[in-house]
């Protein structure tokens, strides 16, 4: 990956920060000049990225939500890392509508939105020590013989 | 989250304005639950015209809904989802047990 751009947040895993990392990641993001499409599939996987981390990771107790945002010239890589439980089981929880936590009305659908609204998602996760889930988007704006608008006169 | 309730009939029709995530889920199945449980109300109409955001602990929130609304033989239905929310609807296949309207009166009619 050529990294044009970067940053990180830091966040406690407190429920009113999850507004505040999908709005920030989008709004680092926009740099790219994605669609408004685009923008809402970001917030809408980071959502459920740092959810999983406030819900599964960190469970009742507090730690720190880690997001790392890079941007190439095709597009963004977003990272969300805790230092959790971890998930004992990651295809298990990948599949839809599979939940450790029914009791919450949760819907077991967080791996699959992010699946379905990002082009590629990596989940890596140890017992104990917490889950790294990576996620990759391609801009169509930046899409090879497309060029960057303006470009073509 | 701003939300406001109204009843037409045998139904509860309730307007939800802001973004529905984790944090925000409790509070919009608690005010959906005390609609349903203090009034005589068989159906259920989420407005969702002013929702700006919705992800997945949205899915189980209205999943838990139409659950309750199913066992007195109801109704759910959702009127005007921005597209967003309407993917991650789309996505959940909640389509299947939830209809989708373009207009209050539209669900009104077809409850």
């Amino acid at each position: 990956m050529n990294v044009k751009n970067f940053m990180e947040l830091r966040i406690p895993s407190k429920s009113q920060n999850e507004a505040f990392a999908r709005v920030a990641t989008a709004a680092f993001a926009s740099q790219l000049d994605p669609t408004i499409e685009e923008l809402a599939d970001i917030k809408t996987a980071v959502s459920e990225a740092v959810t999983n981390s406030i819900i599964h990771g960190y469970e009742d107790c507090e730690g720190i939500i880690i997001i790392k945002c890079r941007m190439d010239e095709h597009g963004v890589e977003i990272e969300v890392r805790d230092e959790g439980k971890g998930i004992e089981d990651v295809e298990q929880a990948r599949q839809p509508l599979y939940t450790s936590k029914p009791e919450l009305e949760r819907s077991g659908m967080g791996f699959t939105v992010m699946e379905t609204f990002m082009d590629e998602v990596e989940v890596h996760s140890e017992k104990g020590k917490g889950t790294v889930v990576i996620m990759r988007k391609k801009f169509a704006s930046l899409a090879k013989g497309q060029g960057v608008s303006g470009n073509e006169g | 989250m701003d939300l406001t309730a109204k009843v037409t009939g045998n139904i509860l029709i309730c307007r939800v304005k802001g973004e529905l995530d984790h944090h925000t889920a409790e509070e919009f199945r608690d005010f959906v639950d005390r609609g349903l449980e203090n009034n005589p109300v068989k159906h259920l109409i989420l407005d969702l015209t002013h929702l700006s955001f919705m992800d997945s602990s949205g899915i189980g929130v209205l999943i838990g809904r139409f659950k309750k609304v199913n066992l007195r033989g109801g109704k759910v239905a959702v009127v005007n989802e921005n597209n967003q929310v309407s993917r991650v609807l789309e996505v959940s296949g909640i389509y299947d047990i939830i209809k989708s309207y373009s207009s209050i009166s539209k669900a009104v009619n077809d409850l």
